[in-house]
């Protein structure tokens, strides 16, 4: 499956999680994947500053793929596929 | 662990080469020591913990304090007792720290082993230098110290000799979405999006955390190329003074270097009592920045270099003033 693919398919579940602060809006996030199953796409919609600093990259650290990142007004729309395992480091 | 046998040594036969190493520290308590403990970037098993706890219940109070550098310490240890303490650390590979005019036990962060923002092995290098360097004597105390970004929770700009993790992103457009979070990571506005919507990095902005890279979830922001940031001349105490920031991505293979270099300028030019931050300023910086340059060449910063603005950013913001600090760099050097 490439990640065009994927990018095109609807989201499977949708949260917005603007106006939630950190960690906050990440332990929803985390939580919500957590129910999912392997390969399910989750939508999170993020605030700009520190959420969409924050949340892609631990979504990174945890193993997830991100798909897509689409500005939605001065926010942003990530889609994250689910993934099972983490990948441990980011940068070594 | 053997039973206290107390008084069983007079504290005139206590053996010299214990007490010249130096790790033990007198106390306000006549006949009553502190024993510091080594452990390079504040690590240890929990074999040695455990028998550091041991031995502070047998021949301390039962409490240990872990000093500013991350060594534990044991109080309230009598003089008496010093050959029985340091056998019984031993036993458990755990060895005496030092103090004094000699090199020091080095501290660091976690580094990249398992922390999510460190860049550099801080640990190793740690391990490295102390094995290395560990009680060389100096004209004065030396302290080295390893943190893994630049985030410096472990304060290399107040270090005799600081290291500093830093990275250099490299874009890789092809697999760019052009979704824009890391000009959004960035907190220092060296990345902005031109017009195709590519980031394009402002080299003398970018502070080197590697924001850019972590936030980038397509792998299109990927690391150029890792190294240590180095700062020297920085101490704390009574007469603080701020590390000047000497060369910049030097690589983990010229750390050792680097550290030798320093000592030996530091040996050359010190004088008792004086520590190094005071020898560069008495000797000037730049007969230092000669031996440094000797082993990291072009890595070696430049008065040019220190007028980035990166450079006052990364700096203590209440000493913006009087940045950059290469006093002694004469006009015609600068640009």
């Amino acid at each position: 499956m490439t990640s065009e693919s994927t990018a095109e398919r609807a989201a499977d579940v949708r949260v917005d999680l603007r106006g939630t602060p950190c960690p906050l809006n990440w332990v929803k996030t985390k939580l919500r994947l957590e129910q999912m199953n392997d390969g399910e796409l989750l939508e999170v919609i993020l605030d700009d500053g520190d959420a969409i600093r924050s949340v892609p990259r631990s979504v990174k650290t945890e193993g997830h793929r991100i798909v897509k990142v689409t500005p939605v007004g001065g926010d942003f729309s990530v889609l994250i596929e689910k993934r099972g395992e983490g990948c441990g480091g980011v940068c070594r | 662990m053997q039973q206290k046998k107390k008084g069983s040594q007079d504290a005139c036969d206590v053996q010299a080469s214990n007490l010249k190493a130096g790790g033990f520290i007198p106390q306000r308590q006549a006949g009553k020591v502190t024993i510091r403990c080594k452990a390079p970037g504040g690590r240890l098993t929990s074999e040695r913990l455990e028998r550091i706890a041991e031995v502070a219940r047998t021949y301390g109070q039962g409490v240990v304090h872990l000093s500013v550098r991350m060594s534990p310490e044991i109080p309230y240890v009598d003089l008496s007792d010093l050959d029985a303490v340091v056998s019984e650390l031993a036993q458990a590979g755990q060895e005496v720290a030092s103090c004094g005019r000699r090199f020091r036990v080095s501290t660091a962060c976690a580094g990249c082993e398992y922390n999510p923002n460190g860049l550099t092995d801080t640990q190793g290098l740690a391990r490295a230098a102390t094995e290395r360097f560990f009680g060389q004597d100096a004209p004065h105390k030396f302290k080295t110290c390893f943190g893994g970004c630049v985030r410096d929770c472990v304060r290399s700009r107040m270090a005799d000799l600081g290291f500093q993790g830093m990275v250099r992103p490299r874009l890789v457009a092809d697999n760019c979405t052009r979704c824009g979070l890391c000009a959004r990571a960035c907190q220092d506005d060296a990345l902005t999006v031109d017009e195709a919507d590519l980031p394009v990095r402002d080299t003398a902005r970018c502070i080197s955390c590697g924001d850019c890279i972590k936030v980038c979830p397509f792998d299109a922001m990927v690391v150029g190329e890792i190294g240590h940031g180095v700062f020297a001349g920085g101490k704390h105490g009574k007469h603080p003074h701020a590390a000047y920031p000497v060369a910049e991505f030097v690589p983990d293979e010229q750390v050792m270097d680097v550290i030798e270099v320093t000592m030996d300028w530091y040996r050359d030019h010190g004088r008792r009592g004086e520590r190094l931050g005071d020898a560069l300023d008495r000797v000037g910086l730049d007969s230092y920045r000669r031996a440094l340059k000797m082993v990291v060449g072009e890595r070696l910063l430049t008065p040019a270099d220190i007028g980035q603005p990166k450079w006052k950013r990364i700096f203590y913001a209440g000493l913006a003033e009087t940045f950059p600090p290469y006093a002694d760099v004469g006009e015609e050097q600068r640009r």
